[in-house]
């Protein structure tokens, strides 16, 4: 689909840009060290992994820690959201951008060290990292090794990433210490998104005020999204920040059929009416002062014709399973409200199951070491608000409907 | 008066087994899988000795006592 700076040049379709035709395209970057981690502070560029931090002030805490020895970039592109695309669409078609921001990461914190953490599964993206790499130049290659992500949902949770490099399990580690205090090797180590990095790259080029030249409604920069659910066409494409959902889909050619919600953000996101969701506009700054978020970037427009409680139940279940069973009330939480929803879905509405989730859905987050737990009980509230009549009267059915 | 300590817990350490719980029920209560809920506020300083022996006596020391800026 479309692309209006990440995506820009040659057609998707073609595959991965070689170097070549990267560099004839965009130049070198210009900008390096302590000047772009200043011009990362004033862009606003916020990390597009899910959390939104602050990419100038992840750079600066990690500059900070590694003052006195050396740190190490982990590039994430272990893309764990069953339904977003975006990471893996962007390293199949432009790995020198994310390499270059990966880069210009390492020599501004003096990094020893880079490791492209990327989902084993995703396979397109694999190899056209992997001959991006091959293409760098000696002294970027021999600071550089590959890592897969195991295909779990925790697995792109940055300790989880640190985790995995050092000592082989993708599980999250209790923070603090967080990873750019201590993170491979105990060194500071900056986890940064690789759509995230591919912005930097073009950043370090063009500057912040070039960053922030385009956006609407008062919103800076672009966003990838992935585009998934009830659409004519689904798919990952590049918006202006400030882009409302309504304007998004229908730059993909809409919704197929009537739609009842809409899952923003994915499985770590949450429910909204669709009436109340079109409007909305997709930016970090604009969606906070709504209590939302943008997370990874996925819009999933639910059809009127499919059931609420069931989808809220298919996903519960997965969000249970995909627990990494290392804090009590996050395996066993998450398990408890996964059966009751699948109880409401398969024997239908009943008042205890709805008391137990309510009570659960308190006492569950902020329990665990990552925020899994948290964000899945975040997800089960939004059902219950968004899907509120249907969890009142919902019949004895389950409706095995695929994703 | 509270002391400037909170009570922390490391998740992926604890277990389960409840003993802070029955040593200390004014701060910490037990959800239905018999995990820990703790009082996220400072630590009074009349209970202070207990949640010392609370945190001593964890079989696995997921529990903790962690100095915190004074909130006024």
């Amino acid at each position: 689909m479309s692309g209006l700076r990440l995506l820009a040049g040659p057609d998707l379709r073609s595959g991965a840009e070689a170097l070549a035709d990267h560099t004839r395209r965009l130049g070198a970057p210009a900008l390096g060290g302590r000047p772009l981690i200043e011009t990362l502070v004033r862009s606003g560029l916020g990390g597009r992994g899910g959390a939104s931090f602050p990419v100038g002030l992840k750079w600066r805490a990690v500059a900070a820690a590694a003052s006195k020895g050396p740190a190490v970039v982990i590039v994430n592109g272990a893309e764990g959201e069953p339904q977003s695309h975006k990471d893996k669409v962007l390293m199949a078609t432009r790995p020198h951008l994310i390499l270059d921001g990966a880069f210009l990461a390492a020599r501004t914190l003096r990094a020893a060290q880079v490791v492209l953490y990327i989902g084993e599964e995703h396979r397109k993206a694999w190899s056209a990292m992997a001959l991006a790499l091959a293409e760098r130049p000696e002294a970027e290659r021999r600071i550089t090794r590959m890592a897969g992500a195991p295909n779990r949902y925790v697995a792109g949770e940055s300790s989880a990433a640190v985790h995995l490099i050092d000592a082989g399990a993708a599980t999250p580690t209790t923070t603090p210490p967080f990873p750019r205090e201590r993170g491979v090797a105990a060194v500071p180590t900056l986890v940064q998104n690789v759509e995230t990095l591919a912005h930097v790259a073009l950043i370090a080029r063009y500057g912040d005020a070039w960053y922030r030249s385009v956006g609407r409604r008062g919103a800076a920069g672009t966003v990838l999204l992935t585009i998934a659910g009830g659409v004519k066409s689904p798919g990952v494409l590049e918006v202006e920040a400030g882009t409302t959902i309504e304007e998004a889909v229908g730059a993909t050619g809409g919704v197929s059929e009537p739609a009842a919600a809409v899952l923003l953000g994915g499985y770590f996101g949450v429910w909204l009416p669709a009436m109340q969701a079109w409007e909305i506009p997709l930016d970090g700054e604009a969606l906070r002062g709504r209590g939302l978020a943008l997370g990874c970037g996925v819009i999933g427009v639910q059809p009127a014709a499919r059931c609420g409680v069931c989808d809220t139940a298919r996903i519960m279940r997965y969000l249970a399973e995909e627990s990494s069973a290392q804090c009590g009330p996050c395996f066993f939480g998450l398990r408890a409200l996964s059966d009751a929803c699948s109880r409401l879905a398969e024997r239908g509405t009943n008042r205890d199951d709805i008391a137990r989730l309510k009570r659960w859905a308190v006492e569950v987050p902020g329990r665990g070491a990552c925020k899994h737990p948290d964000g899945a009980v975040m997800f089960l509230r939004s059902a219950l608000s968004t899907f509120a009549d249907q969890f009142a009267s919902h019949p004895a059915h389950w409706r095995q409907q695929p994703a | 008066m509270n002391t400037d300590l909170r009570l922390t817990i490391d998740r992926i350490k604890c277990d389960g087994h409840g003993l802070c719980a029955e040593l200390l029920p004014e701060l910490i209560s037990l959800d239905d899988w018999s995990y820990p809920i703790i009082d996220p506020g400072p630590i009074p300083e009349r209970l202070a000795p207990i949640a010392q022996r609370a945190v001593a006596t964890c079989p696995v020391l997921a529990l903790a006592m962690r100095r915190t800026r004074v909130s006024k």
